[in-house]
């Protein structure tokens, strides 16, 4: 054993993202972290990293209870993560990105430039990629940060090493280079942490594997114990339906359409319609370019090329005002820097979207704002003490609600909603999605960005899977299923 | 992905930790020759050597104090205080000299790094933007410098000729305030560039999220940017006393603007993570100059304030034109290749 948890639990607010999980890796022996998103893994992760420190619970390491009081700690220790989003400093040169924290020196303690960018190159060559160690950071592809990132582990001698979902981005070429590194750095004691969505990978490389579910331990044991199926199920364990209300809507006419929309560098030549009472779902990895899409349609981004259309008429590009004025809302994705402001009223966050219909002569009407919010705040079956306590009071979901009743109280024709339950709890979650359901029955025309396939395949009338910002596959409901959604993503086969 | 490497930055460009600042450098020298030459030509005695002393003296105080405000700045933070230590660093040099001259010296230096250290203090453990920190400092500091001075006035007469000399006197023609500031440069520039600590407050500006995951201890370099900041506005103090020998409590009012606007005009980034000390050194000469030059030619102290301020907007339009061009060809690039 080389670092272990037992039985430890971590709260954020009201949200209790780990109860009393425990799990043990061992030198030499690659694990495998399972369960769906918002399962509990990366907090888990990030209590193993030394981000956070669990609430109750040890941390064992060889065996003896220890404190990580920060990432340095761990980092001293010999845990190296690999971070899902990567965590690059854009201003400075890759090779610098990999060696920060532990810079070869010279005597006297000067940086030594040249085998800085030596160790550097010799990682990319052990990875089988080419990325220029003397290039800055910033502007590299999602697929080549990622590599960095696995530099930056590998070029740590770490004895533990997190990775989580590094394959995301990666090719199939890269993806089998990656894991000869893993096999190598096992058989030199290292012991690995992996986490993935292809199961086909866990399968392939792990010996062990532990299952979470809603933030509590489920499974924990040798791999060969399992079949792909049997730990699908272990991860899911519910009833699909009972979390997804689809109603069965007839769908109208086209409301929505984009035209061969075009952000250089991001995405190119997007094409969909969207129809009113229709869910089109938005499917693809993390960086694939589904979110920049969402946010040129509504025109926080300005795209280079194509437009956008709704009802037939064409909207100013680059314009959020026009994109409002034209029916579109637009629930962002990161509901805590984009979609709220965290220290103003429920009542406030609620009328921000209306305050055109709200005021009279440039002055706001108060009673109207908190009239608009009752309503809304009764309709949403929002839980709250007060419409004048600061959103921030609210759980997750709450706050989910009041994003969504800024944009409801406008009466949209057009709705895009960007990972509209990501850390909800899963009773809020399904009505968040009864709510979804709700209104393209009235006719709404919603295109919904979700990285949770269950969420897509339950709620989507039709999906429409972006690889490396190209749209590459459309399925239809009855078509869709997590392996084609998968394969489209990927553009790897799943086994 | 094989593209990539046509990106690769020129050696020179790459060494000086952010992309574009030895461009810049070189952009600032051009600036400093057209401005120096066409003063020249006007009034030949711009170029003197009393002409040029005078210049750089002038420009000394300022650079040096640059110094400090770029490892400040490079870790997304500012230190707007920089004025009020000088003021209260000279005034308390003046009036510890005559009880022991090397003591006066510890003194100002002293007053300056505990500033720095109160600022540090407030932004790294009680997570206060520094902006607002220092901005109270600011005023804090400038109200004991008040208090303490009561209305009077230190006077050359009250300081040894030896103290003076170190605003005028040199060695070979080179003024000791000159050979100071190169020294302290040349240190901090080192240290920037070639030394795991210098090279982390870049990482800290650049993504302090991911500065910490690195394990970058993120609280006590931005700490120790501050107190640097602080000791090096004392010393500037201890000069200032020295190169003007009359010092009253309004000494150095508002120099802190001249400071960050020569650090930005010297092309380090104001939110971080880029930029040379050298580049602020020159940023911190070109006003001066160009301040010098108006003077000399007989335009008002009015339209002085102006051009500092269009030349600042210049280099910040500048950036931002160079930013855009290289994230989008870098972009285009990066996907153009893999996809």
């Amino acid at each position: 054993m080389v670092i272990a948890l037992a039985e430890v639990s971590k709260s954020f607010g009201a949200v209790r993202a780990l109860r009393e999980v425990s799990l043990t890796l061992t030198a030499g022996r690659a694990h495998a972290l399972l369960g769906e998103n918002g399962a509990g893994k990366s907090t888990l992760i990030k209590v193993l990293a030394g981000v956070h420190r669990p609430d109750s619970g040890q941390l064992l390491l060889d065996g003896a209870p220890a404190r990580f009081a920060s990432p340095a700690d761990a980092k001293a220790a010999g845990v190296a993560v690999i971070y899902q989003e990567p965590t690059l400093f854009g201003d400075l040169s890759v090779a610098e990105n990999v060696a920060m924290g532990r810079h070869p020196t010279r005597r006297g303690g000067m940086i030594d430039v040249a085998a800085m960018r030596e160790q550097a190159e010799e990682l990319f060559a052990r990875l089988g990629v080419d990325i220029d160690p003397r290039r800055p950071a910033r502007g590299l592809s999602i697929a080549d940060q990622q590599l960095v990132e696995i530099a930056k582990a590998l070029g740590s001698d770490a004895r533990v090493i997190i990775m989580d979902e590094p394959t995301a981005a990666l090719s199939g070429t890269e993806v089998r280079r990656l894991f000869g590194v893993v096999g190598a750095l096992r058989e030199h004691g290292a012991a690995v942490l992996f986490v993935s969505h292809r199961i086909d990978e866990v399968f392939e490389l792990c010996q062990e594997a532990t299952v979470l579910r809603d933030g509590g331990f489920v499974w924990s044991g040798p791999l060969h114990e399992q079949t792909p199926d049997s730990v699908v199920r272990l991860m899911v364990g519910r009833d699909l339906d009972a979390l997804f209300p689809k109603q069965e809507v007839a769908a109208g006419e086209t409301v929505l359409s984009v035209r061969r929309l075009t952000r250089e560098g991001v995405f190119t030549d997007v094409s969909f319609d969207v129809k009113a009472g229709e869910i089109l779902a938005l499917a693809g990895l993390v960086g694939a370019g589904r979110s920049e899409i969402a946010r040129a349609v509504f025109g926080v981004d300005k795209p280079d090329g194509g437009q956008v259309l709704v009802r037939g008429k064409r909207i100013r590009a680059g314009s959020p005002g026009a994109a409002m004025s034209a029916g579109i809302g637009f629930v962002p994705e990161d509901r805590r820097q984009q979609g709220l402001v965290l220290d103003a009223s429920i009542e406030r966050n609620a009328a921000l979207a209306s305050l055109n219909r709200l005021s009279r002569l440039g002055f706001v009407r108060s009673r109207d704002e908190r009239s608009l919010a009752r309503d809304w705040a009764v309709k949403l079956q929002l839980k709250f003490a007060h419409l004048t306590d600061p959103v921030a009071v609210l759980s997750g979901g709450n706050q989910q609600k009041v994003v969504l009743a800024k944009w409801l109280s406008r009466r949209p024709a057009v709705l895009i909603v960007d990972e509209p339950t990501r850390g909800i709890d899963v009773g809020t979650k399904a009505e968040v999605h009864r709510l979804l359901s709700e209104l393209a029955a009235q006719g709404v025309a919603i295109l919904m960005i979700s990285s949770e396939l269950p969420e897509v395949l339950g709620m989507a009338d039709r999906v429409l899977v972006v690889r490396e910002g190209r749209t590459v596959a459309e399925l239809a409901r009855a078509e869709a299923d997590e392996e084609r959604i998968v394969l489209a993503a990927t553009g790897v086969a799943v086994a | 992905m094989s593209g990539t490497q046509d990106l690769a930055l020129p050696e020179r460009r790459r060494r000086a930790g952010g992309g574009m600042t030895a461009v810049r450098e070189l952009g600032i020298l051009i600036a400093l020759a057209v401005v120096v030459g066409v003063t020249a030509l006007v009034n030949p005695l711009f170029l003197s050597g009393q002409g040029i002393r005078d210049l750089l003296l002038n420009a000394c105080l300022v650079a040096l104090l640059t110094v400090g405000q770029t490892m400040v700045v490079i870790t997304r933070n500012v230190d707007l205080s920089v004025g009020s230590v000088l003021g209260f660093s000279a005034f308390l040099t003046g009036d510890t000299f005559s009880v022991d001259p090397a003591l006066a010296i510890v003194v100002g230096i002293g007053v300056g790094a505990l500033c720095g250290l109160l600022n540090g203090a407030l932004v790294a453990a009680g997570k206060v933007p520094s902006l607002v920190v220092t901005l109270g400092t600011l005023y804090v500091i400038r109200g004991l410098d008040y208090a303490w001075a009561q209305g009077r006035q230190i006077n050359a007469a009250n300081l040894p000729d030896g103290f003076l000399a170190l605003g005028s006197a040199g060695v070979l023609g080179v003024p000791y305030l000159v050979i100071i500031t190169v020294i302290v440069l040349a240190v901090a520039a080192l240290h920037l560039s070639s030394y795991r600590s210098g090279r982390e407050l870049y990482a800290i500006g650049s993504n302090p999220e991911a500065a910490v995951l690195v394990g970058i201890p993120v609280g006590r370099r931005v700490f120790t940017a501050f107190l640097v900041s602080g000791a090096v506005a004392g010393l500037a103090g201890v000069l200032w006393a020295a190169r003007y020998g009359t010092v009253d409590a309004t000494a150095g009012t508002g120099l802190e603007l001249q400071v960050v606007s020569a650090v930005v005009v010297g092309g380090v980034a104001i939110f971080g993570g880029s930029g040379t000390v050298v580049g602020a050194a020159l940023g911190a000469l070109l006003l001066t100059t160009i301040g010098s030059a108006l003077e000399v030619l007989h335009i008002t102290a009015f339209w002085q304030q102006a051009i500092t301020g269009a030349l600042l907007l210049a280099a910040i339009a500048l950036d931002r034109a160079v930013a855009l061009r290289q994230a989008a060809a870098l972009r285009r690039q990066s996907r153009g290749v893999s996809a």
